[in-house]
């Protein structure tokens, strides 16, 4: 397989999706320091940028084991023959793509669907909920696992890690300051005058860091990756199939957030816009419509 | 500037732009040797995921048939056809002979397999069902292992031969990689000349 132009449009959008965080919490730091602290050298700026170059290297590094932990993932257990199985299927799909075999992962819950990320494949994780085990052949998972093995491969897993752990901290930055400015409120203390300035800047900026976001995560990954499965698997029906199976059951999975959603083969939040075509809902769909996905891959198998 | 120093610095300049260009061409050739050797070590650990395979199937089957055997007393040919494959592919000597005996093990292998479908007790055997996955995962993985070798080796056979670099390739004595041919397990063997050693 051959994924040197994805690879190497994957590398840009991670550097760039680097320098929009870091130049984002520069912008924040500016913005304490001309207003509050008008001190001659930017303090604030400088901290900002460096504790957000920091963040978004380790979270680079490492986001794909918090990506795990937060989805409550856990390790094979080699005595259950579905976990084998999984093994097996995975050290299949490396071979095919000439890999190293990524770190598996099940996540316990009945919803079923799948997800990789890392920052390069020798850090890759891979995990497949419970529910996708249980409903999935030996074919349709073969399929799944391709399906990740093709975003490895391509290095969109580096792209969608970092989206989740940059994306990730501004939500929890956001929520955070904005309960501490209600609570404040209630107790009717006096508020911390840098946190009025906080919600102003992620209000003022929230809009176009979810364009972006939406255009790192374009939804012509997933056909890409779809494509990629069945150049991995010479077999388009055994994703199809499993799409369709997944497409069939309604669950949502628990454990998915906003800032996860984009990392799974099939959205997990099982919002409407997921199905729609047009350019509303590339805007701000995660995912493309599952029918489509599916008519693509069945006429694959036909011709 | 003196009339006398002019042609100094066009000699200087014209050798500027020669040197330039010599640093260039041998730049190009250290990169596309070096690409050759990468996707020449790619093939050669790709065939040596093959062998790894290979080695793990024959491996697998003496249990395989253990655990099936005393289900499977009306099929005896079956398993004893498994047996003689078997001992066929570890024997044989490396290249055409042990393709074949090879692709001969693997029709065996799905013969049993689809025999096995047959017997209830067998299917509901633990063990028997964990040995099935083991060899279908390592059937699988030997297919895939030869697909991902027949994709680096057409990369490495494509950049032998176009232009210009089929002349480094030349110049160091590349030889092309053998590739399966479709539809090997079942009869044509394809000769594989694994001399990937450049010939001096």
């Amino acid at each position: 397989m051959n994924f040197t132009e994805q690879q190497r449009r994957n590398r840009r959008r991670t550097f760039l999706l680097l320098g929009v965080f870091v130049g984002l919490f520069a912008l924040v730091g500016l913005a304490i320091d001309t207003t509050l602290i008008g001190a001659p050298v930017p303090v604030a700026t400088m901290v900002a940028a460096l504790l957000s170059t920091l963040f978004g290297l380790i979270g680079w590094r490492h986001g794909a084991d918090w990506v795990m932990a937060s989805l409550l993932a856990e390790p094979l257990r080699p005595s259950d023959p579905e976990h084998r199985q999984l093994d097996n299927i995975a050290t299949e799909m490396a071979i095919a793509a000439g890999l190293p075999r990524p770190r598996l992962f099940v996540i316990p819950d009945p919803s079923p669907n799948a997800l990789a990320a890392g920052p390069n494949p020798q850090r890759a994780v891979l995990a497949v909920t419970a529910g996708a085990l249980a409903l999935l052949d030996r074919e349709e998972t073969q399929g799944v696992v391709a399906h990740e093995m093709a975003h490895i491969g391509n290095r969109d897993t580096a792209v969608m890690t970092l989206v989740s752990v940059l994306f990730g901290s501004i939500l929890m930055l956001t929520d955070w300051a904005r309960r501490s400015l209600l609570f404040a409120r209630q107790r009717g203390a006096g508020v911390n005058p840098l946190l009025p300035v906080l919600v102003v800047l992620l209000v003022l900026f929230g809009p176009s860091l979810s364009r972006l976001l939406a255009m790192a995560v374009s939804r012509r990954r997933e056909y890409q990756a779809d494509a990629g499965a069945v150049a991995l698997t010479r077999n388009a029906t055994g994703l199809a199939r499993a799409l369709e199976k997944i497409a069939a059951s309604e669950f949502p999975l628990r454990a998915a957030t906003r800032g996860t959603a984009h990392l799974f083969i099939v959205s997990p939040l099982r919002r409407r816009i997921d199905d729609r075509e047009g350019a509303w809902a590339s805007l701000f769909a995660t995912h493309p419509p599952l029918a489509q996905r599916i008519a693509l891959l069945r006429g694959m198998s036909d011709g | 500037m003196s009339v006398a120093g002019l042609p100094a610095i066009l000699y200087i300049a014209r050798m500027l732009v020669l040197l330039a260009v010599v640093a260039a061409l041998v730049a190009w050739v250290i990169f596309a040797y070096n690409r050759l050797v990468t996707l020449k070590n790619q093939v050669a650990n790709g065939w040596k995921q093959i062998d790894v395979q290979l080695k793990r199937r024959h491996d697998l089957i003496p249990n395989l048939v253990a655990a099936v055997r005393g289900a499977m007393e009306f099929e005896s040919q079956t398993l004893e056809r498994v047996i003689a494959a078997r001992s066929r592919a570890v024997s044989a000597p490396a290249g055409a002979e042990s393709m074949a005996a090879e692709a001969d093990l693997g029709s065996a292998l799905r013969q049993l397999f689809a025999v096995v479908e047959n017997y209830p007790q067998l299917r509901a055997n633990e063990n028997v069902l964990r040995l099935q996955e083991e060899l279908t995962t390592t059937e699988n993985q030997l297919g895939f292992a030869r697909q991902y070798y027949n994709d680096v080796a057409t990369q490495f056979n494509t950049q032998q031969d176009v232009f210009p670099a089929n002349l480094i390739a030349r110049q160091f004595g590349f030889v092309h990689a053998e590739l399966f041919a479709a539809g090997d397990d079942e009869r044509s063997v394809p000769a594989v000349d694994l001399s990937l050693r450049p010939s001096r």
